[in-house]
């Protein structure tokens, strides 16, 4: 029988089909081949595990760092924070009990969870992947099958490397096309949320397929993965193919020699059949696409730059209807102001979404050879130590200073604002990260969620800005005069 | 998880309907690292009132809670579960229970058990007459017993057996360890393995 990718990857995981058939099903058990682990969602499940005198059962299938609670400065001094502390101090002192391999805050590996993962070649084609933390369907961009679950799922997963799951259902997202310059991945995913709705993937794990996902580099796939939950969606898909393998070879836990090969004959079998029926169908014109922001209070509310903060009034369900009121107030915006307009205080670069090299490389290209506004703050927070000594290695950290910008140390920073960085009551921000909830960067933080080189125009402007908004730099100028 | 068949404690009466998680424990306890020493987040604002029933003897010492319906309403925080644990409850009785504390409770280990609001009305009015009167409940014959009172009460079947036998989540897994055995020996060589640590 034909299969989808989801479907394929599933199967091959099933350690015990639950008992029942249709509604009354039990779940199935599926074996786990890689368990994340971070300081917030993890002390419980390992108190859990003491408290039963149980064993982790496959530490060499589970890999921790530290991120959420970390500062991005002064990492050589103890965190001023006591219950950060104590919290990351609590996952130090779990892994060295329980033999978890822990990349620790000032280790080279250490850096936001979803970031290492893929960075370390631990995160490969058709394995399953989990983390207690809902952006785990980053690591889709590989073809797994990658969940966030919760404080009780993590301790079955340490006691047992397996999860009681029921089947979902499958959703293909098609994006066709070619994307026009300045427009890229977190545009395509923002749209999709925009299309599809906060809950329009519940229930579902999304296959993102077509030509434009095709010519998407491994990081921008991962960023689309990345915000597969903001739809709802249990999580986000995209077939291996050669850029996958690509992108792979050479890491520390890639396949080597014999089975590199053999890796790879199996990850050729990971596509969709021909055939194979999605529950649900989605498309998206990738020709026509522009760069998009996010101007109210989810992920679902946005609207392409060039466009206006919309009206109540727009929206015919009275939900999303008082959802728009509510989100206007919040946010401080009055209907029909044109998005390009809207001054923001503070930029931020970052996150488990965009903060990898390319998304650095993409700001630093923009504001290279530029000033910032004066009246904006931009925070650059790179997703690991690791893209901080390579960001550093190509001068990257240079481009971001001379430019204005602060150059931070890595992890999840301003994304949810656990650590110290944090937007002040009212502040407005244009952010790379993916949650633009009330109070998610700070209490009475105003967030509006955008790519890495809309973030640096905007830096560059003081307003949400696209790329093509902005004169050409002295630099740029001489570098086509050259070219001439 | 322990074994649950029967457990006979003091009765506490709570004449509150909708008493949801927030109620239960206060969101500013959630920061906690551990899973045990809740005890006193439990209805911690509601203990800052003296007259509240748990600050009151015999009932600080009770075990068996007798709330109204609705009881557990609001966020899915298993953290309430671990406070009325930590606490010393064993079983709450009530004649509605919100899906998502019912469920915590049987991961826990804590009784949720579903009784006729009249059988409530009864059972309150024995333990205000007489406090300190023990309430048994008995899982394997599914009935509540109070002083001249004996009622029935309801519990799904899975989650019935999982208690009666002790069995948490982990525990039911773990009943197919050799499937999981068996499965782990089928893995490809080319999975990859977080130890020894390669790094770049």
């Amino acid at each position: 029988m034909a299969k989808t990718l989801a479907e394929k990857v599933w199967d091959a995981h099933v350690v015990r089909k639950g008992d029942g058939d249709g509604a009354n099903a039990q779940p199935d058990l599926l074996f786990i081949d890689l368990h994340l682990v971070h300081e917030v969602t993890s002390p419980q499940a390992f108190e859990g595990l003491r408290l039963a005198g149980r064993k982790l059962r496959r530490p060499d299938l589970t890999i921790a760092t530290e991120d959420h609670n970390t500062p991005t400065l002064d990492i050589d001094k103890p965190i001023a924070d006591l219950t950060s502390r104590t919290q990351i101090q609590t996952l130090r002192n779990n892994c060295a009990e329980f033999g978890v391999r822990l990349h620790s805050l000032g280790d080279a590996e250490q850096g936001i969870v979803h970031v290492v993962g893929p960075q370390l070649g631990l995160t490969q084609p058709g394995m399953t992947v989990v983390c207690g933390d809902s952006h785990t369907s980053t690591h889709g961009a590989f073809g797994a099958l990658a969940m966030g679950i919760g404080t009780s799922e993590v301790e079955h997963v340490m006691a047992t490397q397996t999860l009681s799951l029921k089947p979902f259902k499958t959703m293909a997202i098609n994006v066709e096309g070619t994307l026009r310059p300045g427009v890229t991945a977190k545009d395509i995913i923002l749209a999709v949320i925009a299309k599809i709705g906060t809950g329009g993937g519940q229930g579902y794990v999304l296959e993102y397929r077509g030509s434009a996902i095709r010519a998407l580099s491994m990081e921008a796939r991962m960023t689309i993965c990345n915000m597969s939950i903001e739809a709802g969606a249990r999580a986000g898909m995209v077939a291996p193919d050669e850029t996958t393998y690509e992108y792979m070879k050479g890491r520390p836990h890639a396949p080597q020699g014999a089975d590199w090969d053999a890796a790879v004959e199996y990850w050729n079998t990971l596509r969709t059949d021909d055939g194979a029926v999605f529950d649900a169908q989605v498309d998206l014109d990738a020709d026509t696409l522009e760069p998009f922001v996010t101007w109210g209070t989810n992920p679902g509310q946005g609207v392409s730059l060039s466009e206006a903060v919309p009206s109540p009034e727009d929206f015919g369900d009275e939900n999303a209807k008082a959802a728009a009121e509510r989100a206007l107030q919040y946010m401080g915006l009055e209907a029909g102001t044109p998005m390009k307009e809207i001054r923001v205080d503070t930029v931020f670069l970052g996150s488990c979404t965009n903060s990898r090299m390319e998304d650095l490389r993409a700001a630093a290209d923009i504001i290279r050879g530029r000033q910032k506004d004066p009246n904006v703050r931009m925070l650059v927070v790179p997703g690991s130590a690791r893209v901080r000594l390579e960001a550093e290695a190509e001068g990257l950290d240079r481009v971001f200073k001379d430019f204005g910008a602060e150059w931070r140390f890595a992890g999840c920073s301003m994304c949810l604002g656990m650590n110290p960085d944090q937007l002040e009551v009212g502040e407005r921000c244009a952010s790379t990260s993916n949650r633009n909830f009330e109070g998610r960067q700070g209490k009475g933080g105003r967030t509006h969620l955008v790519s890495p080189v809309v973030a640096a125009a905007t830096a560059v402007r003081g307003t949400l800005s696209s790329p093509s908004d902005l004169d050409p730099s002295p630099e740029s100028a001489a570098i086509r005069t050259n070219a001439a | 998880m322990e074994k649950f068949t029967t457990h006979t404690g003091i009765g506490v009466p709570l004449r509150q309907s909708n008493v949801d998680t927030d109620q239960i424990i206060p969101a500013v306890y959630l920061k906690r690292i551990t899973r045990t020493g809740f005890e006193d987040a439990l209805f911690s604002a509601w203990r800052k009132d003296p007259s509240f029933i748990l600050n009151q003897e015999p009932f600080s010492a009770g075990s068996v809670l007798v709330a109204g319906p609705d009881f557990g309403t609001g966020s899915s925080r298993e953290h309430a579960v671990w406070a009325l644990k930590d606490y010393g409850f064993k079983a709450v009785l009530s004649s509605r229970f919100a899906d998502i504390f019912r469920g915590n409770s049987g991961k826990q280990g804590l009784l949720a058990a579903q009784v006729a609001q009249d059988d409530i009305e009864l059972i309150w009015k024995e333990l205000e007459n007489a406090p300190g009167t023990e309430v048994t409940v008995d899982l394997v014959s599914k009935t509540v017993v109070c002083g001249n009172i004996v009622a029935p009460f309801d519990i799904d079947d899975y989650t019935r057996w999982r208690l009666l036998e002790g069995l948490d989540d982990i525990g039911l897994t773990l009943q197919h360890e050799a499937d999981i055995t068996a499965y782990e020996a089928t893995r490809p060589a080319f999975l990859p393995k977080t130890l020894p640590a390669r790094l770049s």
